[in-house]
């Protein structure tokens, strides 16, 4: 057992779950707390299976309420921590991210998404819990959200979301979906010199003279772990920068807006997308996981046809490149969202649109990808 | 230097002479509980049991979840965490795992621990996870004003049972020593010495340890059953407790007006689950 099996440096024939189990490994991840649900189980199984190589726990808890509040307890005991989840199991976690926002805790969450409500499609893909990513927990936040469309993706992502925890001290999503989870494909890992890990940024200050949430230029604040003579409190109460309960709506501004402002202020560095043929653009498809993949072989057959299309490919959907869109809108015909769900992030372009373009979606409820001539000929509608 | 709680001059105590004032949090205070709550003083027993110990209170962590007893970790001086309702187990859980030199500490109500956090309190105990839970029973939902429990006796009111209850309530020790606990013990809040010690014996073990605390609430399920004040209650535990160390925990039903079983009901050893999983994925993996 150690540290030297950590990271499998090489070229692996990998499907998308163990890619992201392999992430986690590679961005340093000491913790699982999980319970199986189809179509992520195979992240926590290959996290049981790896972990102990390096003296990490893998443990299945009795359900995803307890999962998700494993890796927190996890995290502030000083190790890297994550979960897995997918449908329902994401509803249950709700409760407890919201815990982890508040208490400004890193950790990692991933949702291999497949078709809902409820019970919905365990085995078919679907992207309709975007919106329950931003919003799923009570109350007002930010909330960082990665949205992988490979095997490759989906480790890269792992590891990114592990830094951006680190750095922005939160909860961070990886919002992949069954055709990414269950697909199998080439993918490299690299070597340690060549990967970017974050450290925890633990505090320099002594013991006395550390408050939890003393934030700096940037809206950023350090960690400590338990068992290290600060003895620090925190509360999922509203609090103070010592963490202690304050229940007035002074407060309560004050802490909420710093829960956003650390996203929000820093969202040109947290924000990653990839542009496709935008120089020439009159209509840019808007896509992201599985569908950006089904939509760039739809951008492909459209372009044949003449149609200067373009695609903006979003890598971060959470926060939501709304400058983006708005730097686009007024010189394009039209946007075109494609996503499977009836129509979620097409509503985010849609605002942020204002009215300067067109924006057309196609509504799909899941259970499998567009047909790439269905979004060719939602392309040539919107370059009209 | 450590008089017991019940001979300390509480009158004209300041919080620099506060007698447990470094392990408590006296910029936090006054507290939130009631006159003659019973909170309090099972909180003094804690403290004389961690100073007496000796166990490094820098190693010691807190976990509370939601509610009247849910506020102990944020007037204890320790690394602390006041987490959801009912989720300070699977919390204190990870807490452990990551950090085994940590002991850690779960302290909560009734309904925290066996109602919302009922599924997770079995299975912790089943894994013999090395958590000490700490749960007191006062029989309601105080901080919401008095609402029916988990362990609210058959026939008492509730502002949520207002003909009274009639839905049954969990035995504690019986429903710990059932799902795996190693250590389980019952004290009400007039048995402070015993408590302390049961507290003291606990501390430095491992595995899944309970002690519930039977406390007083004036404020809400004493007065809406017309029970009297908290030191009524006191009066009440010191006629009707019996003490009988390893009682068969099916006979520790507490009725509305029954006598309440006392007690160190077990106390045995199990590997707890880093240690059960650390031995035997050791073996497998070829050890270091």
């Amino acid at each position: 057992m150690g540290e030297e099996r950590r990271l499998l440096t090489g070229e692996h024939f990998l499907t998308g779950d163990h890619a992201c189990a392999e992430g986690g490994m590679a961005a340093g991840c000491m913790f699982f707390g999980g319970y199986p649900i189809t179509p992520s189980t195979e992240i926590a199984e290959r996290m049981s299976v790896r972990l102990p190589q390096v003296g990490g726990i893998f443990i299945q808890m009795e359900d995803e309420l307890a999962s998700m509040n494993s890796i927190l307890g996890a995290s502030w005991g000083g190790w890297k921590s994550m979960t897995c989840t997918s449908g329902p199991g994401f509803s249950l976690m709700m409760e407890n991210l919201g815990l982890g926002i508040v208490l400004e805790t890193p950790t990692v969450l991933v949702n291999i998404q497949r078709g809902g409500p409820s019970t919905g499609l365990p085995t078919l893909v679907g992207q309709a819990d975007m919106m329950q990513a931003k919003w799923g927990s009570h109350g007002d936040y930010e909330i960082i959200a990665l949205a992988p469309n490979s095997p490759q993706e989906i480790f890269d992502h792992t590891v990114k979301a592990f830094n951006l925890a680190e750095i922005y001290r939160t909860p961070v999503l990886v919002m992949g979906d069954e055709s990414v989870g269950h697909m199998t494909e080439k993918v490299v890992i690299p070597s340690k010199e060549e990967l970017e890990v974050v450290p925890r940024r633990y505090t320099k200050k002594k013991p006395g003279e550390y408050l939890p949430y003393d934030y700096d230029e940037n809206e950023l604040s350090d960690m400590v772990k338990a068992g290290d003579g600060y003895r620090f409190h925190i509360t999922g109460l509203t609090h103070d920068e010592r963490g202690y309960p304050v229940i007035n709506a002074e407060k309560q501004d004050w802490m909420v807006r710093h829960l956003r402002d650390k996203i929000l202020k820093n969202k040109k560095k947290i924000i990653e997308v990839e542009r496709i043929n935008l120089d020439d653009a009159e209509v840019v498809v808007i896509s992201y996981g599985i569908s950006s993949r089904v939509a760039h072989r739809a951008m492909d057959l459209a372009r044949e046809d003449g149609i200067k299309v373009g695609m903006l490919r979003l890598i971060t959907v959470w926060p939501f490149p709304d400058y983006m869109i708005k730097e686009l809108a007024p010189r394009i015909k039209a946007f075109v969202t494609v996503e499977l769900n009836m129509g979620q992030i097409s509503l985010e372009v849609e605002r942020h649109t204002a009215g300067k373009a067109g924006c057309y979606s196609l509504p799909h409820a899941g259970g499998e990808v567009h047909k790439p001539e269905d979004i060719a000929e939602a392309i040539k509608e919107a370059a009209k | 230097m450590n008089k017991p709680a019940a001979q300390l001059d509480v009158t004209n105590v300041s919080q620099d002479t506060h007698p447990m004032a470094d392990l408590l949090r006296m910029d936090r205070m006054p507290h939130i509980w009631c006159s003659s709550c019973g909170l309090g003083t099972g909180l003094t027993c804690f403290i004389m049991a961690l100073r007496d110990s000796g166990i490094p209170e820098d190693d010691v962590a807190v976990v509370s979840g939601i509610g009247c007893t849910g506020r102990v970790a944020g007037y204890l001086n320790l690394d602390s965490f006041h987490t959801t309702h009912g989720r300070a187990i699977p919390f204190a859980t990870g807490l452990t795992l990551a950090n085994p030199k940590l002991r850690v500490v779960v302290y909560s109500g009734d309904g925290d621990i066996v109602a919302i956090g009922g599924n997770h309190f079995i299975h912790s105990a089943r894994r013999n996870m090395d958590l000490m839970v700490i749960c007191v029973n006062n029989f309601t939902y105080g901080m919401t004003g008095g609402q029916a429990g988990p362990t609210t006796p058959i026939s008492a009111k509730a502002t949520t049972a207002p003909y009274g209850n009639y839905d049954y309530p969990f035995n504690i020790p019986y429903l710990a020593i059932a799902a795996g606990a190693t250590y389980v013990a019952r004290w009400t809040s007039l048995h402070m010495r015993r408590l302390k010690n049961s507290m003291l014996e606990a501390l430095p073990k491992k595995g899944f340890r309970v002690i519930e605390i039977i406390c007083p609430c004036p404020t809400a399920y004493a007065r809406k059953n017309r029970l009297g004040t908290g030191l009524d209650l006191l009066k009440y535990y010191h006629d009707n407790s019996i003490i009988k160390h390893g009682a068969d925990p099916r006979e520790a039903n507490i009725d509305m007006n029954g006598k309440v079983v006392c007690g160190k009901f077990l106390d045995i050893e199990r590997p707890t689950f880093r240690d059960f999983q650390t031995e035997n994925i050791g073996k497998q993996l070829g050890g270091e």
